[in-house]
């Protein structure tokens, strides 16, 4: 056997020097390892349904300072964030990935520092494995670092992430939620910007026993950028790391998605919906490990795709010879609402334990004649019969978010970039 | 001619399986204002086709004929054009909407219907009040208006659902598939009557039925035996009598010798 070794750092020319002035061991690591894999292609494969190509047709610079304070409040009052319920509710605003205090409430009862003043960085991310997290780890300048002490209830904070910016960026956010045993936390990621810039975060997940995240995600990133995000989550015993990932926005965006069971009656939910048209791409991948016996998981992702829009799901569940009584549950529904839309939906199943409860399923379609049919029988113009369908499909997603708040801002979200003209009751 | 629906030679097919297949092959029949006319006959002679074909299902192509409804030619109105101008479809297997909550589909579908019409909009107290009092009419449970449109239903619910939505959208013509079937006999009076409730000079309905059980509580004004995709005999409410004691075979031998 010969080792071909292959140069592929030109797929690293977007990012110009910056990946060379490192001197920390630990980014130094990582650069090592990312120029020696390079950005992947779809010859790698994970990454066989999602092109990075879109990362190398502009040098990314690293941002400046500076930021339009006006277009920031005017893109959180867009985002619903600055009046209403969700105005209360602490939150961390990070702009261009630096954090950015004026627009940020600290939560109480939480132990909040940021990634600039220690620049620690956590055990559960492997940069050698993940090229995008390497990418994180040479290029992380700031991120929240939260810890909830034992427990401890703290209710909703919100993790925002904008991005305001003119010449193509990239920031690289590292983030990090430690949950002592018995805390509880809701955290809401929101993604959003303007511009054409890479938003890349690491977020190390770590749920004590018997304690619970709930952790929703909303993407809406400008129309000109990309979100590769990962997060890695380990569940102590009979902990709850709840997650759910609603995707509207990019150009391009991968969440990916590490969460591992470490211990008895651990439970692991990676829920997750999209909605997207147009050439957008969005993949959703997950990797669920079951490292101990009598752990829950369950997945459910739903994608309504229009235009030439590309949705991709890799979905893969590996139980360890130990995890006996494992229950995983996975399942990827597609509506397809173009004829040019297209969905990838790769379900793995790896079970190494002979006792287990594992099922997965998918289905593609496009929207049901006869519900069609029966609406428009019933008067209802065909296009809003048609949003109506859609929006339902959705909603069984939705009702997956357990908090409300949280709940109601997909909603929100969902109905902003995709108006309903249905009636409520 | 009756100036209200008039069905002319009408002749539609299916493509099933790649396969064209001929179900309707001139059907005439024509309906007054105010009258309820049954249809009558045996499985498979076009009587959900002709229902389909009324209220504008796509997969069945019109190759022949006509249909004028209120002086409308009809086939040329999209779905919800012809319930804008008070047609109204019951479905024999009425469609699951999953996601979809009951009192909001009533409510826009009144709305849209009345947006149609040149109505004002019902907002939503006026519309659920109407909507509780005419389900309590029929027996419903206030409950199933917080439910997903007719999943979880049973058969008769699912029916009596059906009605609940011909009464709220207030048709001029109702065509009723087999909305009898899979009832218990307290059911199909509870049905029955709903329908009954309508009956007005500017109502009428098309009741296609396998048994005469239905037309002891819903009276007809005329019933027409369809076969092999025509009307092939027509008589007043007494035939349903014939029928259920005599079948269909006469009727099918006559129409062979004619």
């Amino acid at each position: 056997m010969s080792a071909i070794t292959q140069d592929r750092s030109e797929t690293l020319a977007p990012f110009g020097t910056r990946l060379d002035r490192v001197t920390d061991p630990v980014r130094k690591a990582a650069a090592g390892a990312l120029h020696r894999s390079g950005l992947p292609d779809r010859r790698v494969e994970e990454w066989r349904y999602t092109s990075l190509r879109f990362l190398n047709e502009t040098p990314l610079a690293a941002p400046g300072d500076l930021y339009d304070a006006g277009k920031i409040q005017a893109q959180l009052e867009e985002l619903g964030l600055a009046a209403g319920p969700l105005a209360d509710l602490p939150r961390l605003v990070f702009v261009n990935g630096r954090y950015a205090a004026p627009f940020s409430v600290l939560p109480s009862g939480v132990e909040v520092s940021f990634f600039a003043k220690a620049q620690t960085f956590g055990t559960l991310s492997s940069p050698d494995r993940d090229p995008l997290t390497a990418l994180n780890t040479v290029l992380a300048e700031d991120g929240a670092q939260l810890q909830v002490p034992a427990g401890k209830n703290v209710g909703h904070v919100l993790l925002v992430s904008l991005g305001q910016t003119d010449e193509a960026v990239s920031f690289h956010p590292r983030h990090a939620v430690t949950l002592e045993e018995g805390a509880s936390l809701v955290l809401i990621s929101i993604q959003a910007g303007r511009g054409r810039y890479l938003h890349n975060p690491v977020l190390e997940v770590r749920v004590g026993e018997h304690a619970s995240l709930k952790h929703i995600t909303l993407q809406k990133e400008g129309e000109a950028a990309a979100c590769l995000a990962t997060t890695y989550a380990d569940v102590a015993g009979r902990g709850t790391y709840d997650s759910f990932v609603l995707g509207i926005g990019g150009a391009l965006s991968r969440q990916e998605i590490h969460a591992r069971l470490s211990a008895p009656h651990a439970t692991v939910h990676v829920n997750g919906a999209q909605r997207l048209a147009a050439r957008q791409i969005g993949d959703i991948t997950s990797v669920v490990t079951h490292a101990a016996p009598d752990c829950i998981s369950r997945q459910t992702v739903r994608n309504v795709l229009d235009g030439h829009a590309r949705g991709v799901f890799q979905g893969k569940v590996y139980v360890d010879r130990v995890a006996q009584k494992t229950d995983g549950y996975q399942m990827n529904q597609a509506l397809l609402l173009s004829e040019t839309a297209e969905i990838d939906a790769k379900p793995e199943l790896e079970i190494y334990a002979d006792d287990v409860k594992c099922s997965h399923g998918a289905t593609v379609g496009a929207l049901d004649e006869d519900q069609l049919f029966y609406l428009r029988s019933r008067g209802v113009p065909d296009a809003e019969a048609r949003q109506i369908l859609i929006h339902a499909f959705m909603d069984e997603a939705l009702a997956l978010v357990e908090d409300e708040t949280a709940r109601a801002l997909c909603v929100q979200m969902l109905a902003g970039a995709f108006p309903v003209t249905g009636e409520t009751v | 001619m009756t100036q209200f629906l008039d069905i002319s030679g009408l002749c539609a097919r299916i493509d099933a399986d790649g396969q064209e297949k001929e179900i309707l092959k001139g059907v005439d029949l024509s309906i007054p204002p105010g009258e309820v006319h049954a249809i009558m006959g045996p499985n498979g002679s076009g009587k959900s086709t002709l229902a389909y074909v009324l209220a504008g299902r796509e997969d069945y192509e019109v190759t022949a004929g006509s249909v004028t409804f209120q002086g409308q030619n009809l086939l040329d109105m999209e779905p919800e054009e012809r319930a804008a101008a008070g047609l109204f479809l019951a479905f024999q297997s009425p469609i699951e909407l999953p996601g979809v909550n009951n009192a909001n589909f009533l409510r826009t579908a009144v709305n849209a219907v009345r947006r149609a019409r040149g109505q004002d909009e019902l907002d939503a107290v006026a519309f659920l009040k109407t909507a509780r009092a005419a389900a309590k009419e029929l027996s419903m449970s206030p409950e199933m208006l917080k439910r997903n449109v007719n999943v979880g239903f049973s058969g008769g619910e699912k029916k009596r659902n059906e009605v609940l939505q011909m009464t709220l959208l207030q048709p001029s013509f109702a065509i009723l598939d087999e909305t009898d079937s899979g009832l218990d006999v307290d059911a199909l009076r509870i049905v029955a009557e709903g329908v009954n409730r309508l009956r007005s000079p500017t109502f009428s309905a098309l009741v296609i039925t396998h048994h005469q059980r239905l037309l002891d509580y819903l009276v007809p004004d005329r019933i027409h035996v369809v076969a092999k995709g025509r009307v092939i005999h027509s008589g007043g409410p007494e035939l349903a009598q014939q029928i259920d004691r005599e079948g269909y075979t006469r009727f099918l031998a006559e129409a062979e010798a004619a």
